[in-house]
């Protein structure tokens, strides 16, 4: 036993560095040649196949799985790439059994989907670990597009734009490329530097320029960037938290996941990172899922999910709550956060009980204390830092075909863009997308 | 547990997977073992001349076929006949003969035509006891250079010929190895049947190149650089073989002539099949080579527990019974009408017997909203295409249309009685029905 595990409060090194180690490795290791072949082989070729219907950047599927199963696993990666330059990540952090696995025809039949995303991780981890780069620029247009944040929908629009023969510059505020790749999902889903390796990887296609520690807002506007350039994609994701609404929010202790998360992810010893004896994340989405599993994996005893609806109205998949339990992350439904116990720092939290009327959830004024000296806000994100001329829709960034914003000559994808569900897959098909409706804008 | 002793030619054996001649029956070591794992009898693999023996190539001799997750389909070989002496082999065949007297021995042979080495040879093996002999007029490779094995097989009047000096020099039973590197195995069948045999057993393997090393351009197996063509057998030959005995079991020239069953024997099911197409027993290599001697196990289990679901008590119970329905294109019942049916619980949506039927065949599938997929009876010729294509066991049928019925593909009532090509209006040399 480590020395911090019982340690209460925020503590590190609750587990040894090996046991850490262990715990952060890869969720879906890669498969070897064999056992691609193998998963290759259940694929039906699906005539109109549902899994590609699923596929929110409409990844040619049935394709890609029949040229690993002829021995190309470069010309599946171009398949995949063809549609998704960022069909790296995907493969690894698509949640495929809510997507393409959910609708594949052997999920009907046997309730064993063909392994999708770790065949398309197989594909693309050969192109990308060779090294290769399987697109070239189109001539120089003389256009040039800024891109405003680089998280996938900003390098997926870039990416186009550049092979397309346009220059493009990415504004992006953190110190490094790569958005929720980089700084917000697990760590045991893009094990190895994989986001970063990603990046390098996408910029072989040239024409691209990233201006790091560049937010909009202060000297970098709108208006300036429209000056500057011939059109302007805005992919800047979501930067504020949702707040919990209950007293002494901002105690000791009391943290937002997503920021818990990118720490972990930029963290160079994992061993050195705190965390509580007792955890408790308030949500229900993937980013409540990861902040508590690894949580758990850093060696909190007890780590609670408290989410205030019923299980099947969790927004995170029944895969994602059934990964967390096997963790040891206990899930509770119907609960919502009503008071914070601490003086110095967090010690507990009370949860009052919930049903739902008329769709409203509401208190039943019974309630539970959870022993608590970290929890984690992960109860959605919101839109920050938009420029104000832009006319909104719920909250985000209104587009219409194509992801044209209100403003001419401004385009928006990705998370910070209405509509689509907030997923890698999605502000990748977005941030395509826009490309190629600003290439026919820019050059008719 | 029914009993699966099998008598071919008068020579019984406890049950009627033999392990046909091939590397697994080269060497006494093999053969013990393949008795002891359960094989019901052995042919020796083939045994030539005396003198200098025969000798291989010191590369590879095997090539293959995979199909899913490298399950072995198909093989080929360009192994020649025994490469050990003439007289090792006999001592061998004589030692285990003796300590199995319960199982059949056969010994392969392959001299050159002269009537003179298989007077030679003959005695010889008669001397170890073995129960029989089996001609190899067969394989495809290597030694039909030298004017043997397929070469003569390919020419009825040499098989004939050393059939008769066999029968006339050797007084146990014949069997005839025939190559099915030819036309219509009728014609081999019919000259050993002519020659005295006293059965014949197919199919030897097939000439083949299971494939080309892309890099440098040679056939596989490659031996330095080059490749001939090499004997074919495994599951991916049971069609042909299966229909090559059918066809001697059914031509009235050689109806009721002993038919020993090889090509593809891979299961218990897979000799049902042969031996209900009339081979009296089957033999397997193949199988044995994938899986090594103990695959007899589940051969014999299998037939016999399912000899038990069908009452039978013998294997003479079921030997030949498909033979009356193995008929000539012409004489089909054109009068039958049947329909494709897609089982609507059971169909996964997967739309490949659409693809199959819009792309390749009779558009007689429709796909409609929501992925579902049914069949247009007016369309539908009942080709089978879909069932075939179709992931999902009995999901799609083909459904009889009962006398009386109107096919909406023809308009035609669905008549009760039979009505074949021959009288067919639109065939010039039909005959006026009586």
């Amino acid at each position: 036993m480590a020395p911090g595990q019982m340690a209460s409060g925020l503590a590190a090194g609750r587990l040894t560095a090996a046991e850490i180690d262990a715990n952060f490795d890869d969720l879906h290791p890669a498969y070897a040649p064999h056992e691609a072949a193998v998963a290759a082989d259940r694929c039906y070729f699906c005539y109109d196949a549902p899994c590609t219907t699923a596929c929110p950047t409409d990844i040619d599927i049935p394709l890609f799985i029949r040229q690993i199963q002829t021995g190309q696993p470069e010309a599946a990666a171009r398949t995949i790439f063809d549609q998704n330059i960022l069909g790296g990540i995907c493969a690894r952090v698509c949640p495929t059994e809510t997507l393409c696995e959910e609708a594949c025809v052997r999920e009907t039949a046997e309730g064993k989907p063909v392994e999708i995303g770790r065949l398309q991780r197989y594909a693309t981890d050969t192109v990308m670990s060779a090294g290769v780069h399987p697109y070239s620029r189109a001539p120089e247009t003389g256009k040039s597009v800024a891109v405003v944040g680089a998280g996938p929908a900003g390098l997926a629009c870039a990416h186009r734009l550049a092979m397309l023969g346009h220059e493009v510059v990415i504004y992006e505020s953190r110190p490094k490329a790569g958005g929720l790749n980089e700084f917000g999902i697990a760590a045991y889903k893009a094990t190895g530097g994989f986001a970063q390796s990603e990046v390098d990887w996408l910029l072989q296609i040239g024409g691209i320029t990233i201006e790091t520690g560049r937010a909009l807002g202060g000297e970098l506007t709108l208006d300036g960037l429209k000056a500057d350039h011939d059109a302007v994609f805005l992919s800047i994701g979501l930067g504020g938290v949702n707040a919990l609404r209950v007293p002494d929010e901002n105690m000791p202790g009391v943290r937002n996941a997503v920021d818990f998360i990118a720490e972990l992810r930029q963290a160079e010893n994992l061993s050195a990172l705190a965390v509580g004896r007792n955890v408790v994340v308030i949500g229900g989405g993937m980013t409540a899922v990861d902040a508590a599993v690894q949580s758990k994996l850093l060696g909190a005893e007890n780590v609670t999910i408290a989410y205030r609806r019923g299980r099947d109205a969790m927004p995170a998949s029944r895969y994602e709550q059934d990964l967390a339990a096997s963790k040891g992350v206990r899930l509770m439904f119907n609960v919502m956060p009503v008071g914070l116990t601490g003086t110095e720092a967090l010690t507990a939290v009370d949860l009052e009980y919930t049903q739902v009327v008329d769709g409203r959830v509401t208190g039943t004024g019974e309630t539970v204390t959870l022993p608590a000296d970290q929890l984690f806000k992960a109860i959605g994100q919101t839109l920050d830092g938009a420029p104000g001329a832009l006319a909104l829709e719920g909250g985000k960034i209104a587009v219409s075909d194509g992801g044209r914003t209100s403003i001419d000559g401004v385009w928006a994808g990705g998370d910070c863009a209405a509509g689509g569900d907030d997923l890698t897959v999605t502000a990748v098909a977005e941030g395509r997308d826009a490309a190629m409706d600003i290439h026919k804008a820019l050059v008719g | 547990m029914a009993d699966l002793t099998t008598d071919f030619l008068g020579i019984s054996s406890p049950n009627p997977f033999w392990l046909a001649s091939a590397p697994p029956t080269d060497k006494e070591y093999n053969v013990r073992r393949a008795f002891e794992a359960g094989w019901g009898g052995v042919v020796w693999k083939t045994l030539g001349a005396e003198g200098p023996p025969v000798v291989n190539v010191n590369g590879p001799r095997y090539g293959a076929l995979y199909g899913a997750d490298r399950r072995l389909l198909g093989l080929n070989n360009i192994e020649l006949i025994t490469d050990r002496p003439l007289e090792v082999n006999l001592e061998e065949i004589a030692r285990v003969k003796s300590d199995y007297p319960d199982r059949a021995v056969i010994v392969s042979l392959m001299v050159p035509c002269e009537e003179a080495e298989w007077k030679a040879i003959l005695p010889r093996v008669a001397e170890t006891g073995a129960d029989g002999i089996e001609l190899n007029f067969g394989c495809p490779h290597g030694m039909s250079e030298r004017g043997m094995g397929a070469a003569v097989g390919q020419v009825p009047e040499y098989i004939e010929m050393v059939t008769r000096w066999c029968k006339e020099n050797y007084d146990r039973p014949v069997i005839v190895k025939l190559t099915p590197n030819i036309t219509d195995i009728r014609y081999p069948a019919r000259a050993a049947h002519n020659g005295g045999a006293d059965a014949v057993s197919l199919i030897n393997t097939i000439s083949s190149i299971t494939s080309v090393n892309l890099d440098n351009f040679s056939p596989e197996p490659s031996i330095d650089g080059k490749g001939s063509h090499g004997g074919y057998c495994g599951p991916a030959v049971k069609p042909i073989a299966m229909n090559m005995v059918a066809e001697i079991a059914r031509d009235p020239e050689t109806r009721g002539l002993p038919i020993s069953g090889i090509g593809g024997v891979t299961t218990w099911r897979d000799a049902a099949e042969f031996m209900s197409l009339g081979a009296g027993n089957v033999q397997v290599c193949t199988a044995a080579m994938t899986y090594g001697f103990r695959i007899v196990q589940e051969m014999t289990a299998g037939l016999s527990q399912w000899m038990d679901e069908k009452g039978y008590t013998s294997v003479q119970d079921f030997v030949g019974r498909a033979v009356p329905n193995v008929t000539d294109w012409q004489y089909l019942n054109l009068n039958y009408v049947a329909k494709a049916k897609i089982d609507q619980e059971q169909c996964i949506k997967c739309g490949r017997c659409y693809a199959a039927c819009e792309d390749t065949s009779h558009q007689a599938i429709w796909m409609k909203e929501g992925r579902v997929f049914e069949v247009n009876d007016a369309e539908c010729v009942a080709c089978n295409l879909c069932v075939d294509v179709c992931p999902v066991e009995n999901c799609i049928s083909m459904v009889e249309m009962a006398p009386g019925t109107v096919d909406p593909r023809t308009g035609r009532t669905v008549q009760d009685s039979y009505a074949n090509w021959t009288t067919h209006p639109n065939n010039p040399g039909a005959q006026a029905a009586e």
